[in-house]
């Protein structure tokens, strides 16, 4: 029952962090790949996580797991604010419909 | 389980091809940053998925410090580019 659990976590986190690399690809801006990769990753990477803690159980190696996923709950979005901060601020221009892909 | 877990790596291994082409073909520098944040990301969890194929919770250990070298080092490029020196 918790593997089949666990198994379910995985694959949807595997299908998200799929997405989110055709994302930043596929999109035609810097802006656009932001929003593709720094919520697709940071989603795919938790349930993937959350799914290998289904499968061990309750013990340190759990812990040690969800200890690294809040942490990367809070770091992975910040780190993406502060490029996107800077390239805002560097003057990095958004695109608009009818430009070419950049 | 174990041959779901060497799927999984598999496919980890394929999206981190995909954002290293980003990373080579990408325009300026800030498309380039923030694929190789992609990839640091995608890097934990294959270490964490490498730790449960060999049975080893010392991979556990490794990811956790990965974890915040990738973070700090992604922060420590943006305020070098934002502010022209780290301080």
């Amino acid at each position: 029952m918790l593997n089949t659990l666990a198994l379910i976590f995985i694959v949807i986190g595997l299908f998200f962090m799929v997405v989110g690399a055709i994302g930043l690809i596929r999109f035609p801006d810097f802006y656009t790949r932001v929003h593709a990769t720094g919520k697709c990753d940071t989603l795919g990477e938790g349930m993937i996580l959350f799914g290998l803690v289904l499968y061990e159980g309750m013990n340190l190696v759990a812990v040690k797991i969800l200890l690294l996923v809040i942490f990367i709950f809070i770091t992975s979005p910040t780190a993406v604010h502060a490029i996107l901060n800077v390239a805002y601020t560097r003057g990095v221009e958004p695109w608009k419909k009818g430009d070419e892909r950049r | 389980m174990i041959d779901i877990f060497h799927a999984s790596v598999i496919v980890l291994i394929l999206t981190v091809f995909l954002c290293l082409y980003r990373v080579l073909a990408g325009p300026g520098w800030e498309n380039r940053l923030i694929a190789v944040n992609t990839i640091g990301t995608k890097t934990i969890v294959v270490l964490v998925l490498i730790g449960f194929i060999y049975e080893r919770p010392l991979f556990l250990d490794i990811s956790i410090a990965y974890a915040m070298i990738n973070f700090i080092s992604t922060l420590a490029i943006a305020k070098y580019l934002g502010r022209g020196c780290i301080c």
